[in-house]
């Protein structure tokens, strides 16, 4: 079974078409989304319409924080994100509230635990930036691969035999073999906002038949969609971190 | 692991048989299978009650490299077994045994070690293009074909570097085998697939010297003797040993790796080119460094924490590539020849480390014995040779980068591609003639090689005009045109 996961698309509409199409022709049997559908970006219905028909067509989504804040629930938020959201909030429908809100905090399957945060504490957003960050996570779920979002900036974490959790360097592109002696926590980057200094919407392919990851970036039109979060005059910050991917 | 190997086990299809080895960190076993006819050994890792760390990543990092490994320089995977039940590496069988007992005979006859060397550098550099480092070269560690190639086991220390790194921050002391560990090894760098060269240097010297070059150190303080201390030179120990063979061994001991030897391709290129290989200070050395030396350099080398690593194995063996030139020195190729030499000073100015092995083939006929003299009595194989370092004079590059050898051959363009495999050659240059009718019919040299060479091709051509061209053809380019 192939899996494109992908998470954090934050109302990025290029970044997300970008995606879609890279995902296309590879033979991927279903798609996950991570959360994180809204905020930031200025194509919050477009995002959220696309990943209802993505969900009606057999994929997974489960709900980030700014899905939750989006669909009405009070979140903290920093100043930008806030800002963001108040807008999101003026554009999003009753029924796209409706499909936010009713998105699950986890989903699994294979054996394989998809959560937007953290799995120790979904509900608490923590963010997994480390190997002692992801410990817990370990801890707390029997699933063999655990995949988050987030953070926005991808990482990728190991647990062996003996539970001592490392976080393993890798390289973009090239597959992963997910060693059947140890359980795998992946942090999966961002579509719509990257973080970690590449402004490349950021995707992961898992194949379960041969138990590889492989993180996957792929370039965007990122002066359109930071021309879109100008003109509908959310804060310039916003539009630079889409250019500069950080 | 609840079950544990014996003869007649039965795990996944595989029938275990006699136990061949017991190994520090493994035993082997003969394994049979109803799907495979070829012999087949299964290894599986000795793990001690409880949680036996270093042995588990070993075999960790093996099941995730081997299975990526392919040609015959590396053992072929038939089947990886569960930790849960009982894990296992089951690969061909290699008959015959490792080298170990041949190093036990040295010194070898000098040929011999050539030879040997020769195909121990070859496995290395086919292990490197698969973007693998082993980390722990040494002689238990080849084996050899029945059809004489060298195959390499072991890669519980190796580094992928495409894949993660298990033991990137597990252990704390360097690992490796100390006689031919590396000393940015030793300083805990994993990724430098110089640090092989260095161990195929160390082996290499026991082989011609029957001594390995800082002994048989046991204790990592002992090890670190070789970041300031200087090995007997080899021709100090065995004086026939020539001087370019020397040089060969001590280049690749060097201890900073940037001034080490560059690539394993680069290291087969000088054993199979003994007349081509610069002579240092290195070649001609007969003692050790003075004490007074060997201090100097113990007052820097102390502070040393680290050697500067490579990005990549990939941009390592890319950055210092092998060019051949193949150079028609006819008189009527005279004017592509010489936009050829042009072509190949522009590639120097983006590849400035790269090596130049210019080549002329010598047709001979299908049939029959040639005539090593021409009707004057000359020898056609040292004219040519002359004018092909003519041909190179413009080529500004030392002597150890700029390298002639005139191939023999009945077929040119396949002695060409021949030279371009068995040198480990990145890029072939070389020209094509116009568009004649007997080419068009007959194929010519530059398609031949383009289609079937195993790297990158660059064929250089005259500019051609259109009214060059035959009538017809510059009808139907027009016609096309239209």
């Amino acid at each position: 079974m192939k899996y494109a996961i992908l998470t954090d698309i934050h109302a990025n509409r290029e970044a997300f078409e970008a995606v879609l199409a890279d995902v296309g022709g590879r033979g991927v049997d279903r798609i996950v989304l991570l959360g994180d559908l809204v905020g930031y970006g200025a194509d919050p219905e477009w995002c959220t319409e696309k990943a209802a028909d993505l969900v009606a067509k057999g994929a997974i989504c489960v709900r980030g924080n700014h899905d939750n804040a989006a669909a009405g629930a009070p979140e903290m938020m920093s100043t930008y994100a806030k800002r963001a959201m108040d807008w999101t909030k003026t554009r999003v429908t009753d029924a796209h509230r409706r499909f936010l809100a009713g998105l699950p905090m986890t989903a699994e399957e294979e054996g394989i635990l998809f959560v937007h945060a953290s799995a120790n504490a979904p509900e608490d957003w923590t963010y997994v930036t480390s190997d002692t960050k992801a410990t817990p996570s370990f801890r707390a779920s029997k699933a063999r691969l655990i995949f988050c979002g987030h953070v926005h900036v991808p990482l990728l974490a190991s647990c062996d035999m003996g539970g001592m959790v490392r976080q393993q360097t890798f390289r973009v592109g090239f597959p992963i073999p997910l060693l059947r002696s140890r359980r795998w926590l992946a942090v999966v980057g961002s579509v719509g906002q990257p973080r970690d200094g590449v402004a490349q919407a950021s995707w992961a392919l898992l194949d379960t038949a041969i138990n590889d990851l492989t993180f996957r970036r792929v370039p965007y039109n990122t002066a359109a969609a930071a021309q879109k979060v100008r003109a509908a005059g959310l804060p310039e910050e916003l539009a630079i971190r889409l250019l500069k991917g950080q | 692991m609840p079950v544990r190997p014996h003869p007649g086990l039965e795990i996944d299809g595989f029938t275990l048989g006699e136990k061949l080895h017991t190994g520090g960190f493994a035993t082997i076993w003969e394994a049979t299978h109803a799907k495979y006819r070829t012999p087949m050994v299964m290894k599986v890792p000795t793990i001690m009650d409880g949680y036996d760390g270093p042995t588990i990543v070993g075999f960790e990092i093996e099941q995730m490299i081997m299975p990526r490994l392919t040609g015959p320089h590396v053992p072929r995977v038939m089947g990886i077994g569960d930790f849960e039940v009982m894990p296992y590496i089951v690969t061909e069988r290699i008959e015959g045994e490792s080298f170990l007992k041949v190093f036990q005979k040295a010194p070898l006859p000098l040929s011999d070690v050539l030879e040997i060397a020769a195909r121990m550098v070859d496995a290395v550099a086919d292990l490197h293009r698969q973007h693998v480092i082993h980390l722990d070269l040494k002689p238990e560690n080849f084996l050899q074909r029945p059809t004489g190639e060298m195959v390499i086991v072991d890669y519980g220390l190796s580094r992928h570097d495409q894949l993660p790194d298990l033991l990137a921050e597990e252990f704390t002391i360097p690992m490796g085998t100390y006689p031919y560990i590396a000393p940015e090894q030793y300083l805990r760098c994993r990724d430098d697939p110089r640090s092989d060269l260095f161990a195929l240097g160390a082996m290499l010297y026991a082989l011609a010297t029957g001594k390995n070059p800082w002994g048989t150190p046991e204790t990592l303080r002992g090890v670190r003797k070789r970041l300031w201390r200087d090995p007997v030179p080899p021709r100090a120990i065995r004086p026939e040993i020539p001087e370019w063979l020397q040089e060969i061994i001590m280049r690749a001991l060097v201890v900073d790796p940037m001034r080490r030897t560059q690539t394993a391709a680069q290291m087969a290129f000088d054993l199979t080119h003994p007349q081509q290989v610069k002579l240092t200070a290195r070649a001609h050395k007969l003692k050790q460094d003075s004490l007074l030396t060997v201090f100097d350099r113990w007052r820097v080398m102390r502070k040393i924490r680290q050697f500067k690593a490579p990005d990549s194995v990939a941009s390592q063996l890319a950055s210092v590539p092998i060019i051949a030139v193949a150079v028609d020195l006819s008189p009527e190729g005279e004017k592509l020849s010489s936009v050829l030499r042009s072509a190949v000073k522009r590639m120097l100015l983006i590849e400035p480390d790269a090596r130049i092995a210019c080549v002329n083939v010598i047709k001979t006929a299908r049939i029959g014995i040639d005539q090593g003299t021409d009707d004057q009595g000359n020898n056609i194989h040292v004219m040519r040779l002359v004018q092909l370092k003519h041909w190179a004079e413009e080529i500004e590059l030392p002597d150890d980068r700029l390298t002639f050898t005139i191939l023999e051959g009945s077929d040119p363009g396949q002695a060409i591609l021949d030279y371009a495999t068995a040198n480990h050659v990145d890029h072939i240059m070389m020209g094509a003639r116009g568009h004649s009718t007997t080419r068009r019919y007959l194929g010519s040299v530059s398609a031949h090689v383009v289609a079937e060479a195993h790297c990158s091709v660059t064929v250089i051509r005259l500019p051609e005009r259109r009214e060059d061209r035959a009538p017809a053809e510059a009808e139907g380019a027009s016609k096309a045109a239209e």
